[in-house]
């Protein structure tokens, strides 16, 4: 048998009249699949943290939360932005600067204030280790849901929109941690979240250039 | 080239409002462009230029598998060379070629250089028949024997709802497996 490209052209569009989804809508719905696995893994291995109440009248607990919600939509905006071919990253990359001017700008607040602890001990806190575990297991079946949603996408450059997919999950992630992480100081948030979102955006860069082709 | 790309905008519109016949036109008409892109991009990289035929029905069906990403205010030629030359670089890369194609080359190709089209069996024919049987059945007989869905429907006792389904994902896992191959 054989198809010539004048019958390829007859077939595409006998199929004119199918309808496919926008890529937001497949993402949405894979990550609202996939939440309820990462909420289920931190309700059961982790909670939150027993003092939330009053944990919430402090700046820094709730400045966390900024942070990496802000994170988790820039890496959304740029991503669905980086699933149509022609996208170019330029114009979107300053959504990153969001979440990042939030904690600068909670850096310097915390260094004008009268502090209890010295400052490496701030930044080392308790948690390093359960935060570096914590977010990337946390992120998987939110980084896999996403690779899902963004196939459905044409990415010109799969290893970028994958390490979009991989910043959008260790927010969402790290947003659920934050609520079970007792330190506070930006600057263990700088440090270790960071560390930790850095490992879940290499990973969604690797899985990207394999899984995000089109 | 300007009033080219206008029509070809005008004519995804139409063809995304249902319009079949104006979706028809949309791939005759950018076809040759693509061709020559095709060809010339496999010259400058050394490959013999009978096999570019494959990159353009490979292309002809990541336009349609994704058009879904073209944003329907925009015009349609920065997406579709950009769709073109992803497809042209990735063809080249799996032949071992590390070439980089400037997208100038499709924006400048010229309509009154449509190179005819290869005789060389092609990809898409000899993926065909790995497809499940029921897919391939309905894509022969739209493609080789030009039946319509209602008579492919008839011919082998299925809804026209399903000739349709077997159809899209026909298209799409001959897609998938041009891209794994």
């Amino acid at each position: 048998m054989r198809m010539d490209t004048d019958q390829l052209i007859n077939t595409l569009a006998a199929d004119n009249a199918h309808r496919s989804r926008p890529v937001s809508f497949v993402l949405t719905l894979a990550l609202l699949a996939a939440a309820p696995i990462s909420i289920l893994m931190f309700v059961t291995e982790m909670g939150v943290r027993p003092d939330v109440m009053t944990a919430m009248h402090n700046p820094f607990f709730d400045l966390k939360f900024a942070v990496t919600l802000a994170l988790a939509a820039a890496g959304i905006t740029i991503s669905l932005h980086l699933a149509r071919p022609e996208a170019s990253l330029r114009g979107f990359v300053w959504l990153l600067a969001i979440p990042a001017g939030l904690l600068v700008a909670g850096i310097s607040g915390e260094m004008m204030m009268p502090q209890r602890l010295p400052m490496m001990t701030r930044l080392v806190g308790s948690n390093s280790k359960v935060c570096l575990t914590a977010v990337p297991l946390l992120s998987l079946p939110l980084l896999a849901a996403s690779l899902i949603g963004l196939r459905h996408g044409a990415p010109a450059r799969p290893a970028v929109a994958g390490a979009m997919a991989g910043l959008l999950s260790s927010g969402l992630a790290a947003t659920l941690y934050a609520s079970n992480c007792t330190d506070d100081s930006p600057l263990f948030v700088a440090t270790w979240y960071t560390l930790a979102t850095a490992v879940v955006t290499a990973i969604g860069a690797l899985a990207g250039s394999r899984v995000l082709r089109f | 080239m300007r009033e080219r790309e206008d029509e070809w905008t005008g004519l995804m519109r139409l063809a995304m409002e249902g319009d079949g016949a104006a979706y028809h036109r949309l791939f005759k008409a950018i076809t040759p462009v693509l061709r020559a892109a095709a060809r010339r991009g496999f010259s400058r990289a050394g490959q013999p230029v009978d096999q570019s035929e494959d990159i353009v029905q490979d292309i002809l069906l990541a336009v349609h598998l994704k058009r879904h990403t073209w944003d329907a205010n925009a015009p349609l030629a920065p997406w579709l060379f950009a769709i073109a030359r992803n497809k042209l670089i990735d063809a080249l890369r799996r032949r071992g070629r590390r070439v980089f194609v400037d997208i100038d080359d499709f924006a400048e190709t010229l309509a009154d250089q449509p190179p005819a089209e290869t005789a060389s069996p092609s990809e898409v024919a000899a993926q065909l028949q790995t497809l499940p049987a029921r897919q391939r059945d309905v894509l022969q007989s739209i493609a080789v024997e030009s039946a319509s869905i209602k008579d492919t429907a008839k011919k082998f006792s299925m809804s026209e709802g399903a000739v349709r389904v077997a159809l899209h994902r026909g298209l799409a896992s001959l897609t998938a497996k041009l891209r794994g191959q």
